[in-house]
């Protein structure tokens, strides 16, 4: 891939009056900082987006529409969820308030507010405090057409317990929900998000993740399907010594919207956060939006954190966002970065491989299965990794034509309606 | 026995200005299974270009003269057509290619160039093989290709596909660069080995001669001003070494 543009930043520098020491993204950033956004189960706190406000400036507001409204009373919500899980999993559903809901999640936005006060039937997957689970537990969320469904998730991992989570988004219509996931001390828990709805399905969701105190998670997104979807990831600290992770690869098509929001916020000492997001795109109207903010806390001592974004170009008229935004608020770290990069197919990775007598849809399938490799292959499980491949490389056949005339007019035309975007102060 | 023929090449390059520079002004080469031809001269002289114009890259024009596989017009060959029909460039600057292990390049690749995959078993050995010839620690196999790789161990993963690959003729572009003499001497013999147990014929294309010590070449060619300003056996490379590119710089 051809990098447009890459940005570390090792920072290292104690702040002398106490303020911010360093902080990336102020101009796109209005709060004097992220620890400022409104958060709040109650609608009422959020207005419907109107499309001037920063965080839904790039999101397809008429579409997703139907996920800022209100609940109308005696309407059922619920999405249909299907669970399975070894038996050492318990799986119980109720309100949000039945299941204990709520603790590790306060909705970020309108649509989950809405989400929240529209969900009854809340599912809630415990795994017990050194339970190390031998196969993954599978939730599929399955939307239907010309509805709007509302749910919550909460995934409560306890101390010392190892698990793998996979939450598959499946089917049509609208749907708003909510992941809550509690990462008990000393617990390792992969939760990975599958986006495979189909082609008009709108989805907008929240997930808030509480790692305990020295637990490693790990939180994946795989968004490929659907016409616009929006995920917001969020990861905070319960203690000291924790581990995390959030990783995600998109695929985005003609006229199809994915968005990536994470939301790192260190607090307590000693904790490592890695973010890394790679996503491809091509056909008209394709847009893909990473936006990655970290905050390091005055008392988040000896922090460690990286983001990067990554986007493979296709095709002409495809467009991807990439905004990382680092606001450090103590010198006593260990180190902080981000890199964003967004380029075209390599000619020269395309020219090597075809030398050694590739054809050239063969050159571009191996380069794409190459770029995504990484981070599918560390959902751990290789079926899975697998079916994602396949279903990635299907979709890259669509850009892919026949005839050679075609393919050289494809690399060969400027990046004019690219826009990349680093924002620095 | 094979003949890759190249007659009156003359290639161009677009500029950064806009402007169009030719490199090539009509070069005539034949070589022959089992040869091996030494094309040496100062930078910029076109002897990379020959390479790269002989595998295809897009950055080159030909605007005249030709290149035939037995008779075949490689020049209408696409870069992937021109590998199948068993023409391999050895890179000077092999790029990266993340999150492709070089086991599934290599077999992937084997694949492309004969037309169907290679026996499992005997295809495992063969790679094991290769790669302990050439010095290559087997992990080396699980690495992702090019990636982090020093420039001796590009070289070496350059020279194992052209002893996997086995190819009719193969341009080596400048192998030795970059080269401590331990590890010139590993790649030399990986190219010995191929000469000895394939018909590969070998264009080696080097600014300097300390690789002539070890692959010894019949012809050699000597490149000025994007031509063959002379050529002539193994003594040619000899005056070279004594005397430098500085005769055929004054004369041209």
């Amino acid at each position: 891939m051809t990098a447009v543009d890459e940005t570390t930043d090792p920072i290292t520098e104690t702040p002398a009056n106490g303020a911010r020491a360093h902080s990336h993204g102020a101009g796109t950033v209005p709060d004097a900082s992220r620890a400022e956004r409104v958060t709040s189960y109650d609608v009422a706190d959020f207005a419907v987006p109107g499309g001037r406000e920063e965080e839904w400036k790039f999101s397809p507001l008429k579409v997703l529409a139907p996920l800022f409204a209100v609940a109308e009373a005696g309407v059922d919500e619920a999405a249909a969820v299907e669970v399975s899980a070894p038996d050492v999993v318990e799986h119980r559903t109720g309100t949000p308030a039945q299941i204990g809901a709520g603790s590790a999640f306060r909705p970020g936005d309108r649509a989950a507010a809405a989400s929240w006060s529209a969900t009854t039937q809340a599912h809630l997957v415990r795994i017990p405090a050194e339970a190390e689970l031998d196969a993954p537990v599978l939730v599929t969320v399955r939307g239907e057409a010309g509805r709007t469904t509302s749910g919550h998730l909460l995934i409560d991992a306890g101390h010392h317990s190892k698990a793998l989570v996979v939450l598959d988004h499946v089917g049509g219509g609208a749907h708003r929900g909510g992941v809550e996931v509690r990462v008990g001390d000393g617990a390792q828990v992969t939760v990975v998000s599958l986006q495979e709805w189909d082609d008009d399905a709108v989805h907008v969701g929240q997930h808030d993740v509480l790692v305990g105190r020295d637990a490693f998670a790990r939180h994946i997104a795989v968004s490929l399907g659907g016409r616009a979807v929006r995920i917001s990831a969020n990861l905070r600290y319960a203690g000291p010594g924790g581990d995390a992770q959030l990783l995600g690869v998109y695929f985005a098509d003609a006229a199809q919207h994915l968005e990536h929001r994470q939301f790192v916020d260190h607090e307590a000492t000693n904790c490592k956060s890695y973010v890394e997001y790679k996503g491809a795109l091509q056909g008209e109207g394709a847009h893909a939006v990473w936006i990655g903010d970290v905050l390091i806390r005055a008392a988040a001592e000896g922090t460690e954190t990286y983001e990067l974004n990554r986007n493979l170009l296709l095709t002409d008229g495809a467009r991807a966002d990439s905004v990382p935004n680092l606001e450090i608020e103590t010198g006593e770290i260990v180190g902080a970065g981000h890199a964003s990069a967004t380029g075209r197919f390599d000619d020269e990775q395309l020219f090597y491989l075809q030398s050694r007598g590739m054809p050239e849809a063969d050159a571009r399938r191996l380069v794409v299965r190459g770029f995504f490799a990484d981070i599918i292959g560390r959902i751990g499980l290789p079926e899975l990794a697998e079916r994602l491949m396949a279903t990635i490389e299907t979709e890259l056949a669509a850009s892919m034509p026949g005839a050679d005339d075609a393919l050289q007019a494809v690399a060969g035309t400027p990046t004019s309606t690219t826009q990349h975007t680093t924002e620095e102060n | 026995m094979a003949t890759l023929e190249i007659r009156d090449l003359h290639v161009t390059v677009a500029e950064a200005d806009g402007g169009v520079k030719e490199i090539l002004r009509g070069v005539d080469l034949t070589i022959g299974s089992g040869e091996v031809h030494a094309i040496m001269g100062p930078n910029g002289s076109g002897k990379s270009t020959l390479a790269y114009s002989i595998a295809g890259h897009p950055k080159y024009t030909v605007t005249g003269g030709s290149v035939t596989l037995d008779g075949e017009d490689v020049l209408a060959m696409s870069v992937d057509e021109r590998a199948r029909a068993g023409l391999f460039l050895a890179m000077q600057y092999p790029v990266e290619v993340p999150g492709v292990t070089v086991s599934n390049f290599l077999r992937t690749a084997k694949t492309a160039v004969d037309g169907e995959a290679p026996k499992l078993r005997t295809w495992v050995k063969d790679v094991k093989q290769a790669m302990d010839d050439l010095r290559m620690d087997p992990t080396f196999a699980e690495r992702n290709v090019n990636e982090h790789f020093s420039g001796g161990e590009k070289k070496r993963h350059e020279i194992l596909q052209m002893e996997l690959l086995k190819p009719k003729f193969a341009v080596l572009d400048e192998t030795d660069s970059g080269l401590d003499v331990d590890a010139l001497k590993v790649v030399s013999e990986g190219v010995n080995r191929s000469l000895g147990r394939t018909d590969v014929g070998v264009l080696l294309i080097t600014h300097y001669t300390r690789i002539l010590r070890y692959i010894k070449p019949q012809f050699v060619h000597v490149f000025v001003d994007g031509r063959v300003a002379e050529q002539g056996g193994p003594e040619l490379a000899d005056a070279l070494e004594e005397s430098g590119y500085d005769r055929f710089l004054a004369k041209a």
